[in-house]
Protein backbone atom coordinates (compact mmCIF):
# COMPACT_ATOMS: atom_id res chain seq x y z
CA UNK A 1 0.00 0.00 0.00
CA UNK A 2 2.71 2.71 0.96
CA UNK A 3 4.88 1.67 -1.94
CA UNK A 4 1.21 2.32 -4.60
CA UNK A 5 1.47 5.80 -3.01
CA UNK A 6 4.52 6.19 -3.36
CA UNK A 7 4.17 5.59 -6.98
CA UNK A 8 1.13 8.06 -7.06
CA UNK A 9 2.19 10.76 -4.94
CA UNK A 10 6.22 10.87 -7.71
CA UNK A 11 3.33 10.97 -10.60
CA UNK A 12 1.81 14.18 -9.28
CA UNK A 13 3.18 17.38 -9.93
CA UNK A 14 3.14 20.13 -7.27
CA UNK A 15 0.31 22.63 -6.93
CA UNK A 16 -2.02 20.36 -8.97
CA UNK A 17 -5.76 19.72 -8.61
CA UNK A 18 -6.36 15.98 -8.24
CA UNK A 19 -9.75 13.99 -7.53
CA UNK A 20 -9.23 10.22 -5.95
CA UNK A 21 -12.43 8.73 -7.44
CA UNK A 22 -13.80 5.72 -4.98
CA UNK A 23 -11.04 7.30 -1.96
CA UNK A 24 -12.08 4.53 0.82
CA UNK A 25 -11.11 6.21 3.67
CA UNK A 26 -9.42 8.90 2.25
CA UNK A 27 -6.21 7.72 3.61
CA UNK A 28 -4.32 7.86 0.32
CA UNK A 29 -5.62 11.83 0.24
CA UNK A 30 -3.83 12.19 3.69
CA UNK A 31 -0.87 10.64 2.18
CA UNK A 32 -0.83 13.15 -0.84
CA UNK A 33 -2.46 16.14 1.42
CA UNK A 34 1.44 15.60 3.66
CA UNK A 35 3.80 15.12 0.97
CA UNK A 36 2.45 17.33 -1.81
CA UNK A 37 1.00 21.10 -2.07
CA UNK A 38 -2.13 19.85 -3.63
CA UNK A 39 -6.07 20.30 -3.77
CA UNK A 40 -7.33 16.95 -3.25
CA UNK A 41 -10.93 15.59 -3.87
CA UNK A 42 -13.10 12.43 -3.18
CA UNK A 43 -15.70 10.23 -4.60
CA UNK A 44 -16.32 7.74 -2.48
CA UNK A 45 -19.67 5.17 -2.59
CA UNK A 46 -19.63 4.21 1.06
CA UNK A 47 -21.49 6.65 3.98
CA UNK A 48 -19.39 4.99 6.15
CA UNK A 49 -16.20 5.80 4.75
CA UNK A 50 -17.39 9.28 3.18
CA UNK A 51 -18.60 10.05 6.82
CA UNK A 52 -14.70 9.04 8.31
CA UNK A 53 -13.51 11.26 5.42
CA UNK A 54 -15.10 14.05 6.38
CA UNK A 55 -14.52 13.99 9.79
CA UNK A 56 -11.00 13.84 8.96
CA UNK A 57 -12.04 17.64 6.82
CA UNK A 58 -11.37 15.92 3.85
CA UNK A 59 -13.69 17.36 0.86
CA UNK A 60 -15.09 14.07 -0.42
CA UNK A 61 -18.74 14.04 -1.57
CA UNK A 62 -21.00 10.43 -1.59
CA UNK A 63 -21.42 9.11 -4.77
CA UNK A 64 -20.89 6.18 -7.50
CA UNK A 65 -18.19 6.35 -9.84
CA UNK A 66 -20.05 5.30 -12.62
CA UNK A 67 -22.99 7.57 -12.45
CA UNK A 68 -21.81 10.58 -10.49
CA UNK A 69 -18.37 11.20 -12.68
CA UNK A 70 -20.50 13.03 -15.48
CA UNK A 71 -21.20 16.02 -12.87
CA UNK A 72 -17.34 17.02 -13.42
CA UNK A 73 -16.16 19.33 -16.06
CA UNK A 74 -14.10 18.02 -18.88
CA UNK A 75 -10.76 18.31 -17.90
CA UNK A 76 -11.36 19.86 -14.47
CA UNK A 77 -8.84 17.84 -12.62
CA UNK A 78 -5.06 18.03 -13.25
CA UNK A 79 -4.80 14.25 -12.57
CA UNK A 80 -7.99 11.75 -11.56
CA UNK A 81 -6.58 8.51 -9.86
CA UNK A 82 -8.91 5.33 -9.46
CA UNK A 83 -6.58 2.98 -7.29
CA UNK A 84 -7.42 -0.42 -7.38
CA UNK A 85 -11.19 -0.37 -7.79
CA UNK A 86 -11.23 -0.62 -11.80
CA UNK A 87 -12.48 -4.53 -11.23
CA UNK A 88 -15.25 -3.32 -9.24
CA UNK A 89 -17.64 -1.33 -11.80
CA UNK A 90 -19.99 -2.71 -13.85
CA UNK A 91 -18.62 -0.89 -16.62
CA UNK A 92 -14.78 -0.35 -16.64
CA UNK A 93 -14.85 1.11 -20.26
CA UNK A 94 -17.26 3.54 -19.35
CA UNK A 95 -15.49 4.78 -16.14
CA UNK A 96 -12.19 4.97 -17.75
CA UNK A 97 -13.53 6.89 -20.27
CA UNK A 98 -15.03 9.88 -17.76
CA UNK A 99 -11.56 9.50 -16.01
CA UNK A 100 -9.92 10.47 -18.89
CA UNK A 101 -12.45 13.39 -19.77
CA UNK A 102 -12.54 14.72 -16.33
CA UNK A 103 -8.93 13.98 -16.32
CA UNK A 104 -5.86 15.81 -17.82
CA UNK A 105 -4.15 12.50 -16.99
CA UNK A 106 -5.53 9.77 -15.18
CA UNK A 107 -4.00 7.38 -12.61
CA UNK A 108 -5.08 3.67 -12.49
CA UNK A 109 -3.79 0.63 -10.20
CA UNK A 110 -5.22 -2.74 -10.63
CA UNK A 111 -4.48 -5.69 -9.05
CA UNK A 112 -2.74 -8.35 -11.40
CA UNK A 113 -4.62 -11.12 -12.42
CA UNK A 114 -1.35 -12.50 -14.67
CA UNK A 115 0.62 -13.11 -11.38
CA UNK A 116 1.66 -16.34 -10.80
CA UNK A 117 0.44 -17.35 -7.56
CA UNK A 118 -2.82 -16.58 -9.66
CA UNK A 119 -2.08 -18.32 -12.06
CA UNK A 120 -1.03 -21.66 -10.10
CA UNK A 121 -3.92 -21.35 -7.83
CA UNK A 122 -6.01 -22.38 -10.95
CA UNK A 123 -3.70 -24.31 -12.76
CA UNK A 124 -2.74 -26.53 -9.85
CA UNK A 125 -6.25 -26.63 -7.50
CA UNK A 126 -8.40 -26.25 -10.41
CA UNK A 127 -10.22 -23.28 -8.01
CA UNK A 128 -10.57 -19.51 -8.29
CA UNK A 129 -7.75 -18.14 -6.66
CA UNK A 130 -7.80 -16.41 -3.00
CA UNK A 131 -4.65 -14.75 -2.43
CA UNK A 132 -3.37 -11.49 -0.29
CA UNK A 133 -4.39 -9.09 -2.51
CA UNK A 134 -7.56 -10.96 -4.07
CA UNK A 135 -8.68 -11.92 -0.62
CA UNK A 136 -12.65 -12.88 -1.60
CA UNK A 137 -14.43 -15.86 -2.67
CA UNK A 138 -16.02 -16.02 -6.03
CA UNK A 139 -19.46 -16.25 -4.69
CA UNK A 140 -18.83 -12.56 -2.40
CA UNK A 141 -16.05 -10.59 -4.04
CA UNK A 142 -16.91 -7.09 -5.36
CA UNK A 143 -14.80 -7.63 -7.96
CA UNK A 144 -16.52 -8.33 -11.48
CA UNK A 145 -13.86 -7.78 -14.11
CA UNK A 146 -10.70 -8.96 -13.46
CA UNK A 147 -7.91 -7.81 -15.58
CA UNK A 148 -3.88 -8.96 -16.15
CA UNK A 149 -1.65 -6.20 -16.81
CA UNK A 150 -1.38 -7.83 -20.40
CA UNK A 151 -5.31 -7.13 -20.45
CA UNK A 152 -4.90 -3.51 -19.17
CA UNK A 153 -2.22 -2.61 -21.80
CA UNK A 154 -4.54 -4.49 -24.89
CA UNK A 155 -7.48 -2.42 -23.75
CA UNK A 156 -4.93 1.00 -23.38
CA UNK A 157 -4.07 0.00 -27.61
CA UNK A 158 -7.57 -0.61 -28.50
CA UNK A 159 -8.86 2.63 -26.71
CA UNK A 160 -5.97 4.53 -27.81
CA UNK A 161 -5.04 5.47 -24.55
CA UNK A 162 -1.45 6.47 -24.10
CA UNK A 163 0.14 5.06 -21.33
CA UNK A 164 2.40 7.39 -20.65
CA UNK A 165 4.75 5.48 -17.99
CA UNK A 166 3.63 1.74 -16.33
CA UNK A 167 5.14 1.22 -12.71
CA UNK A 168 5.13 -2.78 -11.80
CA UNK A 169 5.06 -3.37 -7.74
CA UNK A 170 5.77 -6.95 -6.22
CA UNK A 171 6.01 -6.50 -2.87
CA UNK A 172 7.98 -3.69 -2.30
CA UNK A 173 10.23 -3.79 -5.18
CA UNK A 174 9.13 -1.05 -7.43
CA UNK A 175 10.01 -1.34 -11.22
CA UNK A 176 9.06 -0.20 -14.81
CA UNK A 177 6.88 -1.90 -17.10
CA UNK A 178 8.02 -1.81 -20.95
CA UNK A 179 7.17 -3.40 -23.79
CA UNK A 180 9.68 -5.57 -24.11
CA UNK A 181 9.89 -6.71 -20.15
CA UNK A 182 5.71 -6.81 -20.49
CA UNK A 183 4.79 -10.29 -20.28
CA UNK A 184 7.26 -11.46 -17.70
CA UNK A 185 6.47 -8.43 -15.64
CA UNK A 186 2.95 -9.53 -16.11
CA UNK A 187 3.74 -12.84 -14.43
CA UNK A 188 5.35 -11.33 -11.26
CA UNK A 189 3.49 -7.82 -10.81
CA UNK A 190 0.97 -7.81 -7.65
CA UNK A 191 0.05 -4.61 -8.77
CA UNK A 192 0.10 -2.51 -11.94
CA UNK A 193 0.32 1.30 -11.86
CA UNK A 194 -0.35 3.30 -15.07
CA UNK A 195 -0.19 6.81 -15.89
CA UNK A 196 -2.70 7.59 -19.09
CA UNK A 197 -3.64 10.52 -21.42
CA UNK A 198 -5.84 10.35 -23.62
CA UNK B 1 -42.00 41.71 29.83
CA UNK B 2 -38.89 40.86 31.67
CA UNK B 3 -37.35 38.12 29.58
CA UNK B 4 -38.63 40.49 26.31
CA UNK B 5 -36.26 42.63 28.30
CA UNK B 6 -33.60 40.62 28.60
CA UNK B 7 -33.30 39.57 24.76
CA UNK B 8 -30.69 41.12 23.13
CA UNK B 9 -31.21 42.88 20.45
CA UNK B 10 -29.88 45.68 17.88
CA UNK B 11 -31.62 48.55 15.94
CA UNK B 12 -30.62 48.65 12.15
CA UNK B 13 -30.42 52.36 11.40
CA UNK B 14 -28.75 51.85 7.98
CA UNK B 15 -31.37 51.41 5.04
CA UNK B 16 -32.14 47.80 3.78
CA UNK B 17 -33.48 47.79 0.14
CA UNK B 18 -35.83 44.85 -0.28
CA UNK B 19 -36.47 42.73 -2.99
CA UNK B 20 -39.81 44.02 -3.00
CA UNK B 21 -38.45 47.31 -3.91
CA UNK B 22 -39.39 48.58 -0.49
CA UNK B 23 -36.86 50.28 1.78
CA UNK B 24 -36.47 49.69 5.67
CA UNK B 25 -34.35 51.06 8.25
CA UNK B 26 -34.15 51.56 11.85
CA UNK B 27 -35.51 48.16 12.38
CA UNK B 28 -35.17 45.73 14.85
CA UNK B 29 -32.66 42.67 15.00
CA UNK B 30 -32.87 39.97 18.03
CA UNK B 31 -29.76 37.49 18.17
CA UNK B 32 -28.54 35.30 20.82
CA UNK B 33 -25.04 34.00 21.01
CA UNK B 34 -23.37 31.29 22.71
CA UNK B 35 -19.84 30.55 23.58
CA UNK B 36 -17.13 34.05 23.65
CA UNK B 37 -15.62 34.91 20.42
CA UNK B 38 -11.74 34.47 21.05
CA UNK B 39 -8.83 37.44 20.65
CA UNK B 40 -8.54 36.56 16.51
CA UNK B 41 -12.23 36.87 15.98
CA UNK B 42 -11.87 33.33 13.90
CA UNK B 43 -14.30 31.41 15.33
CA UNK B 44 -17.51 32.86 15.33
CA UNK B 45 -19.82 30.80 13.70
CA UNK B 46 -23.28 32.08 12.31
CA UNK B 47 -26.31 29.72 12.32
CA UNK B 48 -29.74 30.38 10.29
CA UNK B 49 -32.40 29.30 11.62
CA UNK B 50 -35.60 27.59 9.89
CA UNK B 51 -39.45 28.65 9.28
CA UNK B 52 -40.29 28.17 12.90
CA UNK B 53 -37.20 28.64 14.66
CA UNK B 54 -35.35 32.02 16.06
CA UNK B 55 -32.44 32.92 17.99
CA UNK B 56 -32.39 30.26 20.80
CA UNK B 57 -31.08 27.54 19.15
CA UNK B 58 -28.85 26.13 22.41
CA UNK B 59 -30.40 26.24 26.17
CA UNK B 60 -33.33 27.11 27.18
CA UNK B 61 -35.17 29.42 25.38
CA UNK B 62 -36.31 32.22 27.78
CA UNK B 63 -39.49 32.99 26.38
CA UNK B 64 -40.87 29.57 25.47
CA UNK B 65 -39.17 27.47 28.60
CA UNK B 66 -38.46 24.67 26.19
CA UNK B 67 -34.79 23.77 24.89
CA UNK B 68 -33.67 25.43 21.61
CA UNK B 69 -34.63 24.03 18.94
CA UNK B 70 -31.19 23.26 18.27
CA UNK B 71 -30.04 22.10 21.48
CA UNK B 72 -28.76 18.75 20.24
CA UNK B 73 -26.33 19.97 17.92
CA UNK B 74 -24.93 23.43 19.84
CA UNK B 75 -23.77 23.85 23.28
CA UNK B 76 -20.83 22.61 25.14
CA UNK B 77 -19.13 19.83 23.74
CA UNK B 78 -21.70 19.63 21.18
CA UNK B 79 -21.43 19.36 17.10
CA UNK B 80 -21.25 22.98 17.41
CA UNK B 81 -19.07 22.92 20.18
CA UNK B 82 -19.82 26.53 22.22
CA UNK B 83 -16.51 25.74 24.33
CA UNK B 84 -14.60 26.04 21.54
CA UNK B 85 -15.98 28.68 19.02
CA UNK B 86 -18.51 31.75 19.54
CA UNK B 87 -22.08 30.87 17.98
CA UNK B 88 -24.52 33.64 16.80
CA UNK B 89 -28.11 33.08 15.84
CA UNK B 90 -30.19 35.77 14.67
CA UNK B 91 -34.17 35.76 14.38
CA UNK B 92 -35.31 36.32 10.42
CA UNK B 93 -36.76 39.59 9.90
CA UNK B 94 -40.47 38.44 9.47
CA UNK B 95 -40.46 35.94 12.43
CA UNK B 96 -42.15 36.68 15.72
CA UNK B 97 -38.98 36.57 18.09
CA UNK B 98 -37.83 40.16 18.48
CA UNK B 99 -36.82 41.03 14.92
CA UNK B 100 -38.52 42.94 12.52
CA UNK B 101 -41.65 41.33 12.06
CA UNK B 102 -45.71 42.03 11.25
CA UNK B 103 -46.12 41.65 15.22
CA UNK B 104 -43.60 45.15 15.53
CA UNK B 105 -45.53 47.95 16.83
CA UNK B 106 -45.24 50.76 13.87
CA UNK B 107 -44.16 54.04 15.73
CA UNK B 108 -46.68 55.81 13.61
CA UNK B 109 -49.56 54.24 14.63
CA UNK B 110 -48.52 52.53 17.60
CA UNK B 111 -50.32 49.36 16.05
CA UNK B 112 -48.63 46.06 14.76
CA UNK B 113 -48.17 46.57 11.34
CA UNK B 114 -49.81 43.09 9.78
CA UNK B 115 -49.89 42.37 6.86
CA UNK B 116 -48.78 46.15 6.07
CA UNK B 117 -45.39 44.11 6.35
CA UNK B 118 -43.46 44.08 3.26
CA UNK B 119 -43.16 40.84 1.53
CA UNK B 120 -39.76 39.77 2.04
CA UNK B 121 -37.40 37.04 0.85
CA UNK B 122 -34.31 34.54 2.13
CA UNK B 123 -32.10 37.43 0.56
CA UNK B 124 -33.46 40.13 2.35
CA UNK B 125 -33.30 37.87 5.57
CA UNK B 126 -29.60 37.14 4.83
CA UNK B 127 -28.93 41.15 4.17
CA UNK B 128 -30.66 41.65 7.46
CA UNK B 129 -28.22 39.49 9.19
CA UNK B 130 -25.26 40.61 7.80
CA UNK B 131 -25.79 43.78 9.74
CA UNK B 132 -25.26 41.95 12.98
CA UNK B 133 -21.63 41.11 11.95
CA UNK B 134 -20.87 44.60 11.59
CA UNK B 135 -21.97 45.50 14.49
CA UNK B 136 -20.05 42.63 16.51
CA UNK B 137 -16.87 43.47 14.34
CA UNK B 138 -16.70 40.39 12.68
CA UNK B 139 -15.08 40.10 10.14
CA UNK B 140 -14.43 36.60 8.72
CA UNK B 141 -16.81 34.16 10.15
CA UNK B 142 -15.20 30.42 10.40
CA UNK B 143 -18.43 29.17 9.35
CA UNK B 144 -22.54 29.68 8.44
CA UNK B 145 -24.60 27.12 8.99
CA UNK B 146 -28.28 25.39 8.91
CA UNK B 147 -31.19 23.34 7.91
CA UNK B 148 -34.00 23.46 5.33
CA UNK B 149 -34.91 27.33 4.83
CA UNK B 150 -31.85 27.79 7.16
CA UNK B 151 -29.90 26.13 4.61
CA UNK B 152 -31.35 28.34 2.06
CA UNK B 153 -30.14 31.62 3.70
CA UNK B 154 -26.37 29.26 3.70
CA UNK B 155 -26.68 29.65 0.10
CA UNK B 156 -27.42 32.62 0.14
CA UNK B 157 -25.62 34.46 2.09
CA UNK B 158 -22.24 32.72 0.64
CA UNK B 159 -23.40 33.98 -2.58
CA UNK B 160 -23.87 37.74 -1.58
CA UNK B 161 -20.70 37.47 0.43
CA UNK B 162 -18.54 35.04 -1.38
CA UNK B 163 -15.78 35.43 1.00
CA UNK B 164 -17.40 36.48 4.50
CA UNK B 165 -17.24 32.45 5.70
CA UNK B 166 -14.83 29.76 5.95
CA UNK B 167 -16.33 27.25 6.09
CA UNK B 168 -20.38 26.70 4.84
CA UNK B 169 -22.95 23.84 5.99
CA UNK B 170 -26.02 23.92 3.86
CA UNK B 171 -28.44 21.21 5.38
CA UNK B 172 -31.27 19.36 4.47
CA UNK B 173 -32.58 22.15 1.71
CA UNK B 174 -32.58 23.34 -1.78
CA UNK B 175 -31.57 26.30 -4.38
CA UNK B 176 -35.01 26.38 -6.10
CA UNK B 177 -37.97 26.04 -3.68
CA UNK B 178 -39.71 22.99 -5.19
CA UNK B 179 -43.43 22.98 -6.68
CA UNK B 180 -44.19 20.09 -4.11
CA UNK B 181 -43.05 22.65 -1.18
CA UNK B 182 -44.97 25.99 -2.88
CA UNK B 183 -48.50 24.12 -2.57
CA UNK B 184 -47.21 22.55 0.99
CA UNK B 185 -46.57 26.22 2.08
CA UNK B 186 -49.67 27.29 0.45
CA UNK B 187 -52.09 24.75 1.79
CA UNK B 188 -50.78 26.42 5.69
CA UNK B 189 -51.53 30.09 4.47
CA UNK B 190 -54.90 28.99 3.14
CA UNK B 191 -55.48 27.20 6.54
CA UNK B 192 -54.65 30.72 8.50
CA UNK B 193 -56.80 32.79 5.78
CA UNK B 194 -59.61 30.92 5.87
CA UNK B 195 -59.65 31.20 9.92
CA UNK B 196 -62.18 34.11 10.41
CA UNK B 197 -60.47 35.21 13.28
CA UNK B 198 -57.27 36.24 10.62
CA UNK B 199 -59.58 39.51 9.87
CA UNK B 200 -56.88 40.26 6.66
CA UNK B 201 -54.19 39.84 9.11
CA UNK B 202 -55.62 42.34 11.52
CA UNK B 203 -56.11 40.18 14.50
CA UNK B 204 -53.74 41.81 16.91
CA UNK B 205 -55.80 44.11 18.55
CA UNK B 206 -59.04 41.73 18.72
CA UNK B 207 -57.04 39.83 20.72
CA UNK B 208 -58.33 36.50 19.21
CA UNK B 209 -55.99 35.17 17.17
CA UNK B 210 -56.30 32.54 14.44
CA UNK B 211 -55.15 29.68 16.47
CA UNK B 212 -57.34 27.00 14.40
CA UNK B 213 -56.08 28.45 11.13
CA UNK B 214 -52.43 28.01 12.45
CA UNK B 215 -52.63 25.00 14.27
CA UNK B 216 -53.60 23.54 10.83
CA UNK B 217 -51.14 24.90 9.23
CA UNK B 218 -48.93 23.63 11.93
CA UNK B 219 -50.21 20.17 11.79
CA UNK B 220 -50.10 19.58 8.19
CA UNK B 221 -46.62 21.01 7.71
CA UNK B 222 -45.75 18.66 10.65
CA UNK B 223 -46.72 15.59 8.55
CA UNK B 224 -44.10 16.97 5.61
CA UNK B 225 -41.21 16.67 8.02
CA UNK B 226 -41.75 13.30 8.83
CA UNK B 227 -41.16 10.18 7.13
CA UNK B 228 -43.85 7.22 6.54
CA UNK B 229 -41.77 4.65 8.21
CA UNK B 230 -40.79 6.95 10.76
CA UNK B 231 -44.69 7.89 11.39
CA UNK B 232 -45.36 3.87 11.07
CA UNK B 233 -42.93 2.88 13.64
CA UNK B 234 -43.45 5.39 16.40
CA UNK B 235 -47.59 5.23 16.23
CA UNK B 236 -48.92 2.70 13.69
CA UNK B 237 -52.31 2.42 14.25
CA UNK B 238 -51.93 2.72 17.92
CA UNK B 239 -55.23 4.37 19.56
CA UNK B 240 -54.93 6.83 22.04
CA UNK B 241 -56.09 6.54 25.39
CA UNK B 242 -58.72 3.68 24.72
CA UNK B 243 -59.22 0.58 23.72
CA UNK B 244 -61.37 0.50 20.83
CA UNK B 245 -62.32 2.99 17.86
CA UNK B 246 -65.22 5.13 19.12
CA UNK B 247 -67.24 5.63 15.88
CA UNK B 248 -66.89 9.58 16.47
CA UNK B 249 -64.41 11.98 15.45
CA UNK B 250 -62.37 12.61 18.15
CA UNK B 251 -58.69 11.83 18.33
CA UNK B 252 -59.23 7.84 18.38
CA UNK B 253 -55.50 7.16 16.95
CA UNK B 254 -52.24 8.58 18.93
CA UNK B 255 -51.42 9.87 15.90
CA UNK B 256 -53.86 12.41 15.53
CA UNK B 257 -53.71 13.41 19.16
CA UNK B 258 -49.88 13.49 18.71
CA UNK B 259 -50.56 16.20 15.93
CA UNK B 260 -53.76 18.45 17.30
CA UNK B 261 -50.95 18.36 20.58
CA UNK B 262 -48.29 20.22 17.92
CA UNK B 263 -50.93 22.63 16.55
CA UNK B 264 -52.07 23.26 19.80
CA UNK B 265 -48.71 24.21 21.43
CA UNK B 266 -47.16 26.03 18.17
CA UNK B 267 -50.13 28.61 18.36
CA UNK B 268 -48.69 29.15 21.71
CA UNK B 269 -44.89 31.00 20.35
CA UNK B 270 -46.03 31.52 16.97
CA UNK B 271 -47.85 34.59 15.23
CA UNK B 272 -49.57 33.57 12.25
CA UNK B 273 -48.71 36.70 10.04
CA UNK B 274 -45.22 35.57 10.57
CA UNK B 275 -45.93 32.37 9.25
CA UNK B 276 -47.38 34.01 5.99
CA UNK B 277 -44.58 35.90 5.79
CA UNK B 278 -41.53 33.19 6.39
CA UNK B 279 -43.61 30.36 4.37
CA UNK B 280 -43.61 33.03 0.93
CA UNK B 281 -40.04 34.13 0.93
CA UNK B 282 -39.35 29.85 1.08
CA UNK B 283 -41.42 29.80 -1.90
CA UNK B 284 -39.62 32.72 -3.77
CA UNK B 285 -36.38 31.20 -2.88
CA UNK B 286 -34.67 30.34 -6.41
CA UNK B 287 -31.16 31.26 -6.05
CA UNK B 288 -30.53 29.66 -9.65
CA UNK B 289 -33.09 31.45 -11.28
CA UNK B 290 -31.07 35.03 -9.47
CA UNK B 291 -28.34 33.73 -11.32
CA UNK B 292 -29.62 33.48 -14.94
CA UNK B 293 -30.84 29.37 -14.51
CA UNK B 294 -26.98 28.55 -13.64
CA UNK B 295 -26.58 28.13 -10.10
CA UNK B 296 -22.78 27.71 -10.35
CA UNK B 297 -22.89 31.40 -11.01
CA UNK B 298 -23.90 32.07 -7.28
CA UNK B 299 -20.53 30.67 -5.94
CA UNK B 300 -18.10 31.28 -8.65
CA UNK B 301 -16.04 34.22 -6.72
CA UNK B 302 -15.93 31.67 -3.26
CA UNK B 303 -13.56 30.17 -1.40
CA UNK B 304 -15.44 28.80 0.61
CA UNK B 305 -15.23 24.73 1.72
CA UNK B 306 -18.65 23.31 1.70
CA UNK B 307 -20.37 20.55 3.50
CA UNK B 308 -23.02 19.72 2.39
CA UNK B 309 -26.02 17.03 4.10
CA UNK B 310 -28.98 15.43 3.12
CA UNK B 311 -30.92 12.61 4.81
CA UNK B 312 -32.34 9.17 3.03
CA UNK B 313 -35.89 9.74 4.43
CA UNK B 314 -36.26 13.38 3.67
CA UNK B 315 -39.03 13.93 0.98
CA UNK B 316 -39.45 17.71 1.15
CA UNK B 317 -36.04 18.35 1.11
CA UNK B 318 -34.83 15.13 -0.84
CA UNK B 319 -31.34 14.31 -1.57
CA UNK B 320 -31.38 14.81 -5.37
CA UNK B 321 -32.28 18.73 -4.61
CA UNK B 322 -29.33 18.79 -2.16
CA UNK B 323 -27.09 17.02 -4.93
CA UNK B 324 -28.06 19.79 -7.38
CA UNK B 325 -26.25 21.97 -4.94
CA UNK B 326 -22.78 19.54 -4.77
CA UNK B 327 -22.96 19.32 -8.79
CA UNK B 328 -22.66 23.23 -9.19
CA UNK B 329 -20.10 23.38 -6.69
CA UNK B 330 -18.15 20.80 -8.42
CA UNK B 331 -19.11 22.25 -12.55
CA UNK B 332 -16.92 25.10 -10.59
CA UNK B 333 -13.90 23.20 -9.12
CA UNK B 334 -15.35 24.44 -5.67
CA UNK B 335 -14.50 22.37 -2.04
CA UNK B 336 -17.28 20.81 -1.64
CA UNK B 337 -18.09 17.27 0.90
CA UNK B 338 -21.21 15.45 0.36
CA UNK B 339 -22.84 12.77 2.21
CA UNK B 340 -26.74 11.40 2.78
CA UNK B 341 -27.15 10.56 6.31
CA UNK B 342 -29.26 7.23 6.65
CA UNK B 343 -32.14 7.73 9.12
CA UNK B 344 -35.92 7.14 9.07
CA UNK B 345 -37.06 10.39 11.01
CA UNK B 346 -37.53 12.39 8.09
CA UNK B 347 -36.67 16.57 7.12
CA UNK B 348 -36.87 16.65 11.18
CA UNK B 349 -33.55 14.74 11.36
CA UNK B 350 -31.35 17.88 11.73
CA UNK B 351 -33.03 18.83 14.63
CA UNK B 352 -33.41 15.43 16.00
CA UNK B 353 -30.58 13.52 17.89
CA UNK B 354 -29.25 11.59 14.80
CA UNK B 355 -25.47 10.58 16.55
CA UNK B 356 -23.91 10.03 12.86
CA UNK B 357 -24.90 13.31 11.82
CA UNK B 358 -23.77 14.95 14.89
CA UNK B 359 -20.69 13.55 15.07
CA UNK B 360 -19.86 14.02 11.53
CA UNK B 361 -20.45 17.97 11.65
CA UNK B 362 -18.38 17.88 15.15
CA UNK B 363 -15.85 16.09 13.47
CA UNK B 364 -15.44 18.22 10.36
CA UNK B 365 -16.19 21.48 11.95
CA UNK B 366 -13.07 20.70 14.85
CA UNK B 367 -10.71 19.13 12.29
CA UNK B 368 -10.99 21.62 9.64
CA UNK B 369 -10.98 24.70 11.82
CA UNK B 370 -7.15 23.18 12.89
CA UNK B 371 -6.19 22.47 9.41
CA UNK B 372 -7.08 26.09 8.82
CA UNK B 373 -4.93 27.36 11.90
CA UNK B 374 -2.32 25.29 10.99
CA UNK B 375 -2.85 26.53 7.16
CA UNK B 376 -2.67 23.05 5.62
CA UNK B 377 -5.53 24.14 3.40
Amino acid sequence: MKEEFKVISKFIEEKSRVLDVGCGDGILMEYLLKNKVVDVRGLEISKEKVKKCLSKGLAVIEGDAESDLKQFPDLSFDYVILSQTLQAFMSPENVIENLLRVGKKVIVTIPNFGHWKVRLDLLLKGEMPVTKNLPYQWYNTPNLHMCTIQDFYNFCNNKRVNIYKSISLNGEKISNITTSNLKYKNLISELGIFLLEK
Amino acid sequence: MSNLNRMKNIIIEKTLKLDCGKEISNFPLAYETYGNLNEKKDNAILIFHALTGDQYASGINPITKKEGWWNYAVGPGKSFDTDKFFVICANVIGGCMGSYGPGTIDPLTNKPIGTNFPVITINDMVNAQYNLLDYLKIEKLFAVAGGSMGGMQVLQFVSNFPNKAKVALPIACTASHSAQNIAFNELGRQAIMSDSNWKEGLYYEKSTNPDKGLAVARMAAHITYLSKQGLQEKFGRNLQERSDLKFGFDADFQIESYLRYQGSVFVDRFDANSYLYITRAMDYFDLTKQYGGNLSKAFKDTKTKFFIISFTSDWLYPTSENKDIVIALNAIGADVGFVEIKTDKGHDSFLLDVPDFLSTIKNYLNTTYSNINERRI
